[in-house]
């Protein structure tokens, strides 16, 4: 058995050690918001934090999360009844079109203001260039980002 | 079994016919025809409520054991708790109609939008009509059926206030989920009137009244999807979290070149590996667009299956396969374009030649572009279930319905000898269509398996899977020639297309070029011929078939002439356009020559057309018509050291009537300049002995955000009918770049994708 903590809660699995976190999340957890895109961290579909860095979850064996602190989209939100600034300013600029890709987006997004909490549009370029968009919400994802920025250093957008 | 030589795949003309099959499918089922169409009230089947149409199958089951013969084609119900549940038609991928097709109902029932809960319909076309996502048909086809079936739940709940308060109908308005009745002050909310609302007539469809345009309160404004709080929190939404308890996670092997068959694989070796449950052969019955030969692999979890696949060795016996080499092909249609003309002359007009040889000018040039993937950003898959003689499938798929050979339903009634009352199928949202899940191959390789388990199995293709086994947007080349007189008017114009055919006579989807093509039906001289070669490789529709690529190689050769001729493009193009008028009088969606003159003026005019730009930085112009939207685009480029190109800012002029959301349909267009521009710089595939060479986002460069422009639009406030926005917008993104080069750089991009090294010294 290995044992996980994912958004807070220690788990236990039954799994090779090989496999990829993104499984372990996805078919034995259940926790199916995280998304296989690409399976060789070229997409960003996958990403989740560990440690609070953001990590493409179907390159990471599920070994190397023992005694980590692994949090999905599932778990970015700070309480049940609340979003986080990130998930806000998504559903109000509407930045999904199929919205396949946006929980990687989020996560990306989400470990950049971590770090840097006002980015300008290259630093946001830089640090979402791992995450792919087929839909082309990048415009979007920009404008949101910023937005989500502005409310957590103090409100005013 | 079919050989490959015989398998059905779509053509652009398929395609077409097959959504106007699925619309007078729907006619004949559910007498769509807008003026009879009637709304039907099932409220005395159900306690307490006004329920206009179903939005459950129990419910549906109820009603017809209550009524009889109830046949429901309508899509509200309200509760007396005041929720309003509007059921979404048709198959989500990206497109926005979970959120605009539903608001157009809200409108005319005058319902709150906060009130509204939207679910997705289940499939029945006999009481929805049709249920498909492609062609950008969605709104157009629904537009008025939609707000016929608000007004008369609208008027229902109307009359049962005008009846409580003794009032005349006429005395009372509506707004916000109320009716009111201004000269007493009464007012009650649509929650309140719900069962009184039940028991009203239906109103005859002719008797309704609907809004004019400046009466919308929905329509037009910025609504946001109706499923982000889902997508933001990772909730299961999509057709790849479709979970069950004791649910099998199967992938499929087949032949890298299509129509492969299996000689042998290392099944035993496979049946030994941990977690795999069971393996075998699947012979699969020739039809590239169901169930092609393969190895099965399932297993107790998606990643036991991948980790299996990848030890999996297959013999393939490619005695049938593709041979396709895409160096061979463009070497053969480099020599064809020597000739002007190709095998079959879709469109002349007398005096072709002469109209050249007495030119004060003439350009001569060759186009081209390769094959392309959907690259969906969700694998295909599917999740399909036997149990006894039943099978339910959950699929994120474009064509749930059955309509013959173009989907799944024929090989699961015929190939796997389920009856048709006893399959289901569930449209589950899909992250990305673009054309690709309007095929339901991943379909028809899940209940395959399926049918040999006795547990829910789901199917999940790992992305070289995808990327090898798609239904390509086909490569293409373009023979142009054109002339202008001495004062520099477009006299003549001339494309030899060469493209491809599968099946050895007709064009492969986007590969054939009509009558109607861009200028020929605004000149004097024009001709369209075609020559197809033969290929084994699949091809399918593409996000705006055709247009795609046409738009590219006809929008910049019209640049390429007006450059010739020492002419402003923007000029150039207007004199082409010529009075207003509709290309086909008698067809709503034609082409008028007004419409698209607007939109070009409207683009050049808000991206500052004409200005004085700095050097390596220029402006290009492209208009195209497809999908029954005119659009325009200007882009702003520069051309800096080393040719890189940068794209600035695309400025977008949009007519395609009036707007739904707004939010939707400004996503849509951002999307479509990306999508546009991703194929125009970087997305190509090559293909080798039936293979093809790129299998994984490593070596396909979807463009990614450092690259992404700012994009800038305008919307034409026009009267006509409302159509589609899924599609249109993508294609003159690419000739309105590429002449932005041209205008920035002095080189013509004559091949896309500009990555492959398209510019001209």
């Amino acid at each position: 058995m290995i044992s996980l903590k994912v958004n807070g809660a220690v788990q236990e699995v039954d799994v090779d050690p090989s496999t990829p976190l993104l499984w372990v999340l996805r078919d034995t957890l259940g926790l199916v918001g995280t998304k296989f895109g690409c399976g060789i961290a070229q997409c960003g579909a996958c990403t989740v934090h560990v440690n609070g860095e953001a990590v493409r979850s179907c390159s990471l064996p599920v070994s190397a999360a023992v005694d980590a602190d692994v949090t999905t989209i599932e778990g970015l939100a700070p309480a049940k009844d609340e979003l986080h600034a990130l998930q806000k300013a998504w559903v109000e600029i509407d930045v999904a079109q199929c919205g396949y890709c946006q929980a990687g987006q989020l996560m990306s997004a989400a470990a950049l203001l971590k770090t840097n909490p006002k980015p300008s549009d290259e630093d946001i370029d830089i640090a979402m260039a791992g995450n792919i968009c087929r839909c082309g919400t990048y415009v979007r994802i920009r404008k949101a980002i910023h937005q989500a920025a502005a409310e957590l250093n103090g409100g005013a957008a | 079994m079919n050989k490959i030589s015989k398998t059905t795949l779509p053509t652009q003309e398929d395609l077409e016919s097959l959504f106007e099959k699925y619309e007078a499918h729907a006619k004949s089922l559910v007498n769509v025809d807008l003026s009879r169409r009637s709304v039907l009230n099932l409220s005395g089947a159900v306690a307490g409520g006004l329920l206009l149409g179903l939005f459950t199958a129990g419910a549906s089951k109820r009603a017809q054991a209550a009524r009889g013969d109830f046949e429901p084609n309508a899509y509200i119900s309200i509760s007396p708790n005041g929720r309003i549940t509007i059921l979404s038609q048709n198959p989500e991928v990206g497109q926005g109609v979970k959120t605009s097709l539903p608001m157009i109902i809200a409108e005319e029932l005058d319902a709150k939008w906060e009130d509204v809960d939207v679910q997705q319909a289940y499939l029945s076309q006999e009481k929805f009509g049709a249920q498909f996502a492609g062609g950008s048909r969605s709104i157009p086809t629904n537009w008025m059926g939609h707000r016929q079936a608000g007004a008369s739940a609208r008027a229902m709940l109307v009359e049962a206030a005008a009846r409580q308060w003794g009032v005349s109908t006429d005395q009372c308005t509506t707004a916000d989920s109320m009716v009111m009745h201004e000269a007493s002050g009464r007012k009650a909310s649509y929650g309140e009137l719900a069962s009184a609302a039940a028991r009203m007539p239906v109103p005859e469809t002719e008797s309704l009244k609907l809004k004019d345009r400046s009466e919308f309160k929905l329509l037009g404004k910025y609504v946001t999807g109706v499923d982000n709080e889902k997508i933001v929190t990772g909730q299961p939404l999509f057709g790849i979290d479709t979970t069950f308890p004791g649910m099998l996670y199967a992938v499929y092997e087949k032949c890298p070149a299509t129509g492969g068959k299996v000689a042998s694989a290392n099944l035993d070796q496979i049946k030994a590996m941990p977690g795999v449950k069971d393996a075998f052969v699947l012979e699969g019955n020739g039809n590239v667009m169901q169930l092609m030969p393969g190895v099965a692999i399932v297993a107790d979890s998606t990643w036991n299956a991948m980790r299996a696949k990848a030890a999996l060795q297959v013999e393939w016996d490619e005695s049938e396969a593709s041979k396709d080499s895409w160096t061979a092909l463009s070497a053969k249609a480099k020599e064809l374009s020597a000739q002007p003309r190709g095998a079959e002359v879709v469109h002349t007009t007398d005096g072709i030649d002469e109209a050249f040889k007495g030119a004060a000018k003439t350009v001569k040039s060759f186009y081209s572009y390769p094959f392309i993937s959907h690259a969906n950003m969700e694998p295909q898959n599917a999740t399909a279930w036997k149990r006894g003689n039943k099978l339910e499938i959950w699929a994120p798929t474009q064509a749930p319905g059955n309509l013959g050979n173009f989907g799944a339903w024929s090989f699961l009634i015929d190939g796997l000898g389920f009856a048709e009352e006893n399959i289901t199928i569930n449209m589950i949202r899909g992250g990305g269509g673009f054309g690709r899940r309007l095929a339901n191959d991943s379909v028809c390789e899940a209940a395959a398996i399926a049918a040999r388990m006795d547990a829910p199995v789901k199917l999940t293709w790992t992305r070289q899977d995808d990327m090898l086994h798609d239904y390509f947007r086909a490569g293409g080349f373009h023979a142009l020639e054109g002339a202008v007189d001495e004062n520099g008017k477009l006299t003549a114009f001339r494309d030899h297309f060469i493209s491809f055919t599968t099946d050895g006579e007709r064009g492969v989807s986007g590969g054939s070029m009509n009558a109607s093509e861009f200028p020929a039906p605004l000149i004097a001289n024009a001709e369209i011929s075609q020559t197809l070669l033969k290929i084994g490789t699949p091809c399918g529709p593409w996000r705006a078939p055709g247009s795609n690529v046409f738009a590219f190689a006809i929008q910049s050769f019209i640049h390429e002439l007006a450059v010739a001729a020492n002419r402003d493009h923007l000029e150039f193009l207007l004199e082409i356009m010529g009075e207003p008028k509709w290309l086909d009088e008698n067809n709503p969606y034609a082409l008028h020559t007004g419409r698209a003159a607007g939109v070009i003026k409207l683009a050049a005019k808000k991206a500052g057309w004409g200005r004085d730009m700095p050097a390596g930085r220029g402006l290009g112009l492209a208009f195209y018509f497809s999908h029954a939207g005119h659009i325009a685009h200007v882009a702003e480029v520069s051309v800096g050291a080393g040719n890189k190109v940068k794209v600035h800012k695309v400025t977008v002029a949009a007519d395609v009537g009036p707007i739904v959301n707004r939010s939707g349909a400004e996503n849509q267009i951002e999307g479509s300049v990306i999508d546009g521009l991703s194929t125009f710089m970087n997305l190509g595939l090559g293909i080798e002995n039936g293979r093809i060479q790129e299998s994984n986002f490593d070596q396909y460069n979807i463009l990614r955000i450092p690259e992404a422009p700012e994009v800038e639009i305008h919307f034409v406030d026009s009267d006509f009918a409302p159509t589609g926005l899924g599609e249109p917008a993508l294609p003159p993104l690419a000739p309105a770049v590429a002449n932005a080069i041209y205008a920035a750089s002095g080189r013509r991009v004559y091949s896309m994708p500009l990555a492959f090294g398209g510019m001209s010294a």
